[in-house]
């Protein structure tokens, strides 16, 4: 047997990150595992971007305690690991009178989860955005309301992990766990332990088998298939919900503020919301469906969340979209934990009693971006109260490296990083101003971008108005080149995802 | 070439396709000494460099050419009279005042300025967002111009069953390209009643090909999570509304998208350049000057042109008038005559004509019609009630741009007019 690691993480979406990040400080052995060919694949990579301040979360419930205790690390944590953020503060905001009447159990819930809120007036709210509604009748502002560049934040978070000695496996699935007593030939010697589903020692994956002596389900979408297969929780069930967005060309449509609707039964509704990239976002809506990876935008959806973009903004205009994507909320089941709240989609933040070895988490849907430091917080303390030590390592640096990103400098730090590195010189994305100084950084990486969209997401190449056709054949060419492959092998997300299939009769000549 | 770069110049052209160029060469010819053309590709040539199928020069040269022949010509005589160029070099911005912040691997990060400039950026393409194909987003989705780039400049096939929507001209000629490499070219889609492109392209590219065209179709859907496995077609109605019954799944590898062009004006917008909602270009007048002072604008950036020929047209035009700013002339308010879209007109270049500039040169007024007119038709300006010039044409189509030229003669009438009202009409 190989020598054991102390923990393996499943599943490098934020929450994972997040907990990587914060495990790494101790001295403790980590192997965390991604089945995708990057990390920020899931949830995390398709979401509406806010740190949420709180104020909508079922009070007592354990998603509200994880918002509210998270909400207040962003600003160090941005400062830490160097990623886009921005408290920005929210509205929630009441078109008409009778929606006017719903702000104050807004309030009053937000207030029930100690977080700052106050009402305004409709003309208020038209001041502070003037191309709101202009039937606005008032909106609860929400102060502690933030904006994240959610990539930024896991690749940040996972590149610190990676580099204070977290082991990080792409393309690796879970596929099973390994139980103590279990033979390497993966059947259980029964006469060996009492209980044959009782501990935890490893898991078998795509990519072999590991040992460890915890195992931390972070899987986003498929926690209750990991769970399940851990024997825990069988009632629990993860139902995709999906949500569409717009986003809208920036240089015609600048909104400045976070805008909620007042929200409906099942989600906070359709947004119309300012992001890091200064475009506008716009969506999502909420529709259950069955497969976790039918991230389709459809007809019917685009109509919806338009229709609900209108009802805030109704100066949106169809021809300043630039692109269109869909996200799938993990939305679980599990009651709340006090049995006195009356909620039924609560997280799942624990050490199951019937299982040794294992950590699990579940039903990671909004707010879980914003709640993933307070998550990963908890995590830590339920190892220790488990007898883990969990003692420092002396060696462990907090921060992270900046790397520069041309678009953001003065014109004078452009000059001086253009004579030092004539990389940073050269345009590959001419919407957004990525330089293939950024790109090459970002494919020799501590965490290294191997495919088309792993350096989108990391540059922001590629988004704007001409979603990469300028840029696509440039990236492919450079991709390639540093990664010492033929561009015939170059994917837009991995194996299946090649751009080109031959040379022309020319080429090949 | 760039050895004796100098921080300023008389004029800066940004862009060195046909438009820039043209307008380069006319600069210099007309008295602008120091001029300096600029293009973030790694030569001069534009978008020319990747049409290597013929079709260009006709009007210029009475000549066929292929894109990067009819370019070498305009390049040589560029290099001959001592035209300065920054090639593998961006333009960054452009200030109002006529600052300009580039910057390029092999040339540096560099601030310039000029006394006149001509924006010649050309077009870029309409992408899946802008028209919102429903499904996932697997490779294999890409615009008939990025296509065009990897078969003829980096020589390499992006897939080999090809379905094309749009039947613009660029997706015609791929069309005809991805055939002769060994693809299968399965459909073009088209979701309006008639051709958006060249019936010269449609003939040559596609009946000769025997490559469907179907009318009224579109995509509905795009299958394939990694890469395209297959789309969707469905016919539409004159509304756009899907037909339920008609839907088709096609099998391919790639769809290619052909679905319009935009003027490129990132850098007009933040020069404070007024732009044209309909064209989604600057305001021009007849000299090609755009809404701010000594920033002319030429090609593709003004509106999107079918031929090479009238944007070599507009380049000169642009580039001769900025060296007439350089010169010393013009009067930096003009009384406009402006140019109205009338009946079946959706929009006029020039918008506006400038009466005091008003030579014994003909002013080539460009429009696109609304609408097909599949008949003999006539092109007529008036000044709201009387004729000031006609022309007659065997048909109008949206694809194909329409033009009427003013001569010296009517330019009395012009001058008088407080609009000039153009429209395409049946005889
Ligand atoms: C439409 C939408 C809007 C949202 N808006 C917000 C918001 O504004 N603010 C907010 O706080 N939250 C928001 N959320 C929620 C937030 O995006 C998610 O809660 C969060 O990203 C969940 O992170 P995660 O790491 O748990 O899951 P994921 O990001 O899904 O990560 C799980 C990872 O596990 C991997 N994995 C799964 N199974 C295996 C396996 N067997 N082996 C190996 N790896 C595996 C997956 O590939 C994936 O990368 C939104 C979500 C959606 C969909
Ligand atoms: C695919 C295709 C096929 C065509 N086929 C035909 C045909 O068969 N016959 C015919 O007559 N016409 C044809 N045309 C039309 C004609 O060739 C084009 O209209 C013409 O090339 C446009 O010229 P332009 O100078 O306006 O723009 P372009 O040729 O596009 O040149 C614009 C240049 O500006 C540069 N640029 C843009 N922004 C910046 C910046 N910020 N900094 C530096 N440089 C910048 C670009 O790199 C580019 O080189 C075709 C056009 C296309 C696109």
């Amino acid at each position: 047997m190989p020598q054991p690691y102390d923990i393996i993480i499943i599943g490098a979406g934020i929450v994972g990150a997040m907990i990587a990040r914060t495990l790494a400080r101790y001295d403790v052995r980590i192997l965390w595992l991604e089945k995708a060919s990057d990390i920020g694949v899931g949830a995390t990579a398709a979401n509406s971007a806010l740190i949420h301040a709180g104020h909508d979360a079922v009070p007592g419930s354990l998603k509200a305690e994880m918002n509210v205790k998270a909400n207040p690390l962003w600003d160090q944590l941005s400062e830490e690991l160097h990623f886009a953020f921005q408290r920005t503060g929210a509205y929630v905001v009441a078109i008409g009178p009778e929606e006017f009447a719903k702000l104050e159990q807004l309030l009053d819930r937000a207030r029930q989860n100690g977080v700052p809120a106050e009402i305004l007036s409709g003309e208020v709210m038209r001041q502070r955005e003037p191309q709101i509604n202009p039937a606005v009748s008032g909106a609860l502002h929400i102060p502690t309301g933030g904006i994240v560049d959610p990539w930024g934040a896991t690749v940040a978070a996972a590149e610190n992990a990676v580099l204070n000695g977290v082991e990080l496996r792409l393309n690796t699935e879970f596929l099973d766990f390994i139980w103590e007593g279990e033979k390497a030939s993966g059947r259980v010697d029964e006469s060996k332990i009492q209980n044959p589903k009782s501990k935890i020692v490893g898991i078998h994956t795509s990519a072999g088998d590991f040992y460890a002596r915890w195992v931390i389900n972070a899987a986003g979408l498929f926690a209750d298939e990991v769970m399940h297969k851990a024997g825990v929780r069988p009632e629990f069930k993860i139902t995709p919900r999906r949500g569409e967005y717009f986003v809208m060309d920036r240089n015609q449509l600048q909104l400045n503020n976070v805008l909620f609707p007042v929200p409906t039964a099942v989600s906070k509704g359709i947004l119309v919301t300012m992001t890091l990239h200064g475009n506008t976002l716009v969506g999502p809506n909420a529709e259950n469906i069955e497969d976790k990876t039918d991230v389709d935008v459809t007809p019917q959806g685009m109509a919806e969340t338009w229709a609900g973009g209108l009802k805030l903004v109704p100066g949106l205009k169809q021809r300043d979209i630039i692109a269109i994507f869909a996200g799938l909320r993990p939305a679980g089941n599990a009651p709340c934990a006090n049995p006195a709240v009356d909620y039924a989609h609560d997280f799942i933040i624990e050490i199951p009693a019937e299982v040794a070895g294992f950590v699990n988490l579940g039903g990671m849907e909004s707010p879980a971006l914003t709640a993933a430091p307070a998550i990963a917080a908890r995590v830590v303390e339920l190892l220790q109260g488990a007898g883990e030590e969990l003692r420092e390592k002396a060696a462990w640096n907090p921060l992270r490296q900046d790397r520069p990103v041309f678009r953001h400098l003065t014109r004078e730090e452009q000059a001086a990083l253009v004579a030092q590195d004539p990389r940073y010189g050269r345009v590959i994305c001419r919407c957004e101003t990525v330089t293939e100084g950024e790109i090459v950084a970002e494919i020799h990486a501590p965490i290294p971008a191997t495919t088309y969209d792993a350096i989108k997401r990391r540059t922001w190449l590629g988004t704007g108005r001409c979603l990469g056709g300028f840029d696509m054949p440039r990236v492919v060419e450079i991709l390639a080149r540093e990664l010492g492959k033929n561009p015939l092998e170059i994917s837009k997300k991995g194996p299946g995802s090649e751009f080109l299939f031959r040379q022309t009769k020319e080429a090949a000549l | 070439m760039t050895h004796t770069l100098k921080s300023h110049y008389d004029v800066i052209v940004i862009g060195a396709g046909p438009g820039g160029l043209a307008a380069a060469i006319e600069a210099k010819k007309h008295g602008a000494d120091d001029v300096l053309l600029i293009d973030r590709d790694l030569e001069l040539g534009g978008i020319l460099l990747q049409c290597i199928h013929n079709g260009f020069g006709v009007e210029t040269f009475k000549e066929d050419l292929p894109g990067p022949s009819y370019a070498q010509r305009f390049v040589n005589e560029a290099q001959t009279i001592g035209i300065e160029y920054l090639l593998d070099t961006i333009v960054l911005e452009v200030t109002p005042d006529r600052r300009v912040y580039t910057t390029g691997a092999r040339t540096g990060f560099k601030e310039l300025s000029a006394k006149a400039m001509v924006f010649s950026m050309g077009c870029r393409e309409r992408t899946r967002a802008q028209i919102r194909i429903p499904g996932p987003r697997p490779a294999g989705v890409f615009t008939a111009g990025t296509a065009q780039r990897w078969v003829n400049v980096e020589g390499y096939m992006p897939g080999s069953r090809f379905v094309v929507l749009g039947s613009g001209d660029i997706g015609m000629i791929m069309a005809r390209r991805l055939t002769f490499e060994g693809a299968k070219v399965e459909r073009v889609l088209e979701v309006m009643p008639y051709l958006s492109g060249l019936s010269r392209n449609y003939v040559q590219c596609l009946l000769d090909f025997d490559i469907p065209l179907q009318l009224q179709h579109t995509v509905k859907r795009i299958i394939g999570k990694n890469r395209v496995e297959a789309v969707e077609a469905v016919a539409v109605d004159d509304q756009w509304q899907f037909i339920p019954g008609t839907e088709e799944l096609i099998p391919c590898d790639t769809l290619l998208l052909s679905v319009g062009l935009i003027p490129e004006n990132e850098l007009s917008q933040k020069a404070g350049v007024a732009l044209d909602p309909v064209t989604a270009g600057p305001y021009v007048d007849d000299g090609f000057l755009t809404s701010v002072p000594g920033i002319f604008a030429a090609g593709n950036v003004v509106h999107v042109y079918d031929l090479v020929d009238w944007v070599t047209q507009a380049g000169r035009t642009a580039g001769k008038r900025a060296a007439m700013v350089v010169t010393g002339c013009c009067n930096p308010e003009p009384a406009y005559v402006p140019t109205r879209a009338g009946d079946n007109v959706r929009y006029v270049v020039p918008q506006r004509l400038d009466p005091e500039t008003l030579t014994q040169e003909p002013i080539m007024l460009q429009m696109r019609v609304t609408r097909p007119l599949e008949q003999s038709v006539t092109v007529q300006v008036t000044d709201g009630d009387t004729l000031i010039a006609k022309k007659a044409e065997r048909y109008a189509r949206p694809g194909e741009m329409v033009s009427l030229t003013l001569k010296g003669k009517d330019y009395d009438a012009v001058r008088k007019a407080k609009e000039l009202k153009v429209s395409v009409v049946p005889k």
